[in-house]
């Protein structure tokens, strides 16, 4: 057991205040990348809430641990974590994709506290992961760097040139966690460009790869901290989730990869996300 | 930050430009242990590789993988180092743009790029190995400043200079052939100034990189032979261009050539004509460079003397210019 009765209850709580407030932005905003918001929301609120050495109220504290979204378009989750996180006011998230906004549905490190890689382009954040992670390396500097990838995102090449690149360099400070939701925009992952043997290739680019169940939260910390032993190699967690997560509409649907809601459907959705909780 | 550290004509007499940035880099990664250099599989052959003899520990080598490349050195500037890249301009400028761009740029981060065998000077290696692009893709990316030294002399100034230069940096330079015009770093080079090589009110030849030695070249000639008095800029800063120095130019001699190792389209000469055009001044303005072609194949002083980027085709081109009259009265106004 990796995680206490009142740390269980604590990411919980956290989890399902973040994928209530992920539906809420959505709706403010006329759309976002919900779906995959709500697959990532555990493997974030894990992180933020369990494992990341950071100050929200000095973002750029140096000895601070490193987070990179990859899959830069699950933006929506990230401002909502990082608002009822402490770094900005929550309510500031209803300017989210309107005009001058600091938050664009892609996150900006110019703009927005606490975000520590402008991402959004798919395949850019594994190469500044292993650039981060050599860099404290380098400076014999304590800290990790947490890199989240999408599933589908590994069709693009630069994630194999930093997975090359974070096994030469045997980069035991670097935790790569994929968020394999198994839905592209276009359709399945197998059915738009077939990725299986996915642990297979990641184990023959040199990583240990720990598979778990991305929304059990001892799943998850049981693979982190299996991660912190610095085994040698770098580890990936590949993270099985559902793209949609908590609410029923949504679930394994390729059409809510983007989404707008009407106060309907976020009174529906909430519905929906209460009711996981509940049961 | 560089002081102790001086380049002379003996050194730049056997050393090239390239190897004199992998020197310089190494005199100063002695005095500041920020500085990491990156390659992709051509550390020797971009001359980073005297750094990594010298900081192994500080040197990283990511492999035939320039996205990669560009993507660990946003990474390792994120991590407050000075990263200090490494590889040839073709890849830089096209294979990596998004990474430089996205990851380098957009971001603000202090990631130093310096990119070889530009322009023609690896002519006979063919179309995928030359680069007559990125100055117009470089310049596009905002937050980027883009530099190309004249010669060996001019590469330990920019070298030097930009450390301490907030920002990312594109320093284009050839592949180790090109004829040295400075004795020494003593001209004052400033990031963003025009260096005037030769002062004079009738022409005003602006080049950079390769093209600066065969412009003075043929100012000597133009001087002597035709009694002309060519102005002569080094415009080794394309962007941010020193618009100041053009006008200065533009007004007094009123005859602008451009002369530069790259495509005529989106270049030096393009930028340099965005600033006259805005200013509303009449002159006579070419731009001599690759006329919107892939490059032939060729020994670079073949190409040069193609495209007429050496001595006498810079004599010829300045003579056709000088064919051009204006009205003899000082009002701009009726011109404009």
């Amino acid at each position: 057991m990796a995680l206490t009765p009142q740390e269980m209850k604590t990411l919980k709580e956290m989890a399902r205040q973040a994928r209530k407030d992920i539906v809420d932005i959505t709706g403010w905003s006329g759309g976002a990348h919900i779906g995959g918001g709500l697959s990532v929301t555990d493997i974030m609120i894990i992180l933020y809430y369990k494992y990341l050495n950071v100050k929200p109220q000095d973002p750029g504290w140096e000895d601070r641990d490193r987070f990179i979204l990859s899959k830069g378009h699950a933006g929506v989750a990230y401002a909502a974590i990082l608002a009822r996180k402490g770094y900005f006011a929550f309510d500031q998230l209803k300017s989210f994709n309107k005009f001058k906004s600091p938050f664009g549905m892609h996150l900006d490190g110019n703009k927005v506290r606490g975000v520590d890689a402008s991402t959004g382009s798919l395949g850019h954040g594994l190469p500044m992961a292993v650039g981060m992670a050599l860099g404290a390396r380098l400076q014999k500097k304590n800290w990790w760097t947490y890199c989240v990838l999408g599933d589908g995102e590994c069709n693009e090449g630069t994630i194999w040139e930093a997975a090359m690149a974070a096994s030469h360099y045997k980069l035991n400070n670097l935790v790569t966690i994929v968020d394999k939701n198994r839905l592209m925009i276009d359709g399945t992952t197998e059915e738009v460009m077939g990725l299986e043997p996915f642990a297979d290739k990641w184990t023959a680019f040199g990583f240990i790869v720990r598979e778990v169940n991305g929304h059990d939260f001892e799943d998850l910390a049981g693979a982190i901290e299996y991660a912190h032993t610095r085994p040698g190699k770098p580890v990936v967690i590949i993270a099985n989730t559902v793209k949609g997560k908590g609410v029923d509409f949504m679930e394994n649907q390729v059409k809510w990869h983007y989404g707008g809601l009407d106060t309907a459907l976020v009174e529906k959705a909430h519905q929906s996300i209460d009711k996981m909780y509940a049961g | 930050m560089s002081e102790g550290i001086t380049w002379t004509v003996y050194d730049a007499d056997t050393m090239t430009q390239a190897e004199i940035y992998g020197q310089v880099l190494c005199d100063l990664g002695k005095i500041n242990p920020r500085i990491v250099g990156l390659s992709a599989d051509l550390a020797k052959s971009t001359k980073i590789g005297r750094f990594q003899d010298h900081f192994p520990e500080r040197f990283f080598n990511v492999g035939i993988a320039e996205q990669n490349l560009f993507g660990v050195a946003a990474g390792l500037a994120k991590s407050g180092l000075l990263p200090f890249v490494s590889t040839m301009a073709v890849f830089s400028s096209m294979r990596a743009a998004e990474q430089i761009r996205t990851d380098i740029c957009y971001q603000k981060l202090n990631v130093k790029i310096i990119a070889t065998h530009g322009g023609a000077s690896f002519g006979q290696a063919g179309t995928t190995h030359h680069c007559t692009e990125d100055i117009a893709i470089m310049r596009s990316f905002a937050n980027m400043t883009v530099i190309v030294p004249a010669d060996g002399i001019e590469m330990a100034n920019v070298v030097k200079q930009c450390v301490d230069y907030p920002g990312p940096v594109y320093i284009r330079i050839g592949r180790g052939f090109e004829p040295r015009h400075y004795e020494n770093e003593d001209y004052g080079f400033t990031i963003g100034k025009a260096v005037e090589l030769s002062s004079g009110t009738d022409v005003t030849i602006i080049c950079c990189g390769v093209t600066v030695f065969h412009a003075m070249e043929a100012a000597k000639v133009l001087k002597e032979d035709d009694k002309l008095s060519v102005r002569v800029l080094n415009m080794h800063t394309i962007k941010p261009l020193d618009e100041e120095a053009v006008m200065r130019a533009v007004m007094d001699t009123r005859r602008i050539i451009v002369f530069e190792e790259h495509n005529v389209q989106g270049g030096l000469g393009s930028a340099v004509a965005d600033v006259i055009a805005q200013s509303g001044k009449g002159c006579a303005f070419r731009k001599v460079g690759i006329p919107d072609c892939f490059c032939e194949v060729g020994y670079p002083e073949d190409l040069y003397t193609h495209y007429r980027l050496d001595t006498d085709g810079i004599i010829q081109t300045v003579r056709d210019v000088m064919k051009i009259e204006f009205e003899e009265d000082e009002d701009w106004e009726d011109e404009v």
